[in-house]
């Protein structure tokens, strides 16, 4: 596997999770970022995300990089799925290794912070009776609203 | 000769993913002030403009081979 990958079909949590363990590695945190099925009322049926997938390879391995140089000792792992994905669907994993746990959740939630700040990836919620694609609302990025 | 990509909403908007454009010498402002006369409906859109995957300014160069795509906000995770 690749360490910092986009991909069209499901991804495999524990694969990340192995490529991070090392000797040196005393804690492994990973995120899963899911599908959501209701945002403030309203129920999506599925989402479909987007990318420019090598320019956001490139940016998933510039956040590692970042990690690296922070959080010295620590190992990454970052892919994403695009396609259309179903409630409950991974969109994203992220796995931090790190000597020890502090670092590992810190180096965790900033990679997800980063990715939604500037990796090209865009998401469309599909509803019922509609469809937007996400992200030219003005919201802050923690304020997205699915697969968080 | 340069290529522009398009994404999500642009790419909608645009019909197209992608086209070439037959210039060899271009800011990025030039290419947005292209871009908003083609596609009238870009002009209310907030756009960033990657030049051979990688962020660019208004005032970068654009030369004939590059890559350029247009992006809108992002919203991966």
């Amino acid at each position: 596997m690749k360490p910092y990958e986009i991909v069209e079909g499901p991804l495999n949590v524990q694969a990340m999770m192995d490529f991070v363990l090392h000797p040196g590695a005393g804690a492994v945190t990973t995120f899963t970022g899911h599908v959501r099925e209701w945002t403030q009322g309203v129920r999506t049926m599925y989402l479909a995300y987007e990318a420019y997938v090598p320019m956001a390879e490139k940016k998933l391995a510039q956040i590692g990089a970042e990690i690296e140089e922070r959080w010295p000792g620590s190992r990454v792992a970052i892919a994403h799925r695009i396609g259309e994905l179903q409630i409950s669907d991974i969109a994203v994993v992220i796995a931090v290794s790190s000597p020890h746990r502090k670092a590992a959740y810190e180096a965790n939630e900033y990679a997800i912070e980063r990715i939604k700040e500037m990796v090209p990836i865009w998401k469309k919620e599909i509803w019922e009776d509609g469809e937007e694609w996400i992200g030219e609302q003005k919201k802050k990025p923690e304020q997205g609203r699915n697969a968080k | 000769m340069i290529r522009v990509c398009y994404f999500a909403s642009l790419r909608e908007i645009a019909g197209k993913s992608e086209e070439t454009i037959d210039r060899e010498a271009w800011t990025v402002q030039e290419l947005l002030d292209w871009a908003e006369s083609t596609y009238p409906a870009f002009q209310h859109k907030t756009m960033f403009v990657a030049v051979n995957e990688e962020y660019a300014r208004r005032e970068d160069p654009i030369r004939d081979g590059d890559v350029i795509a247009l992006i809108p906000p992002v919203s991966g995770g």
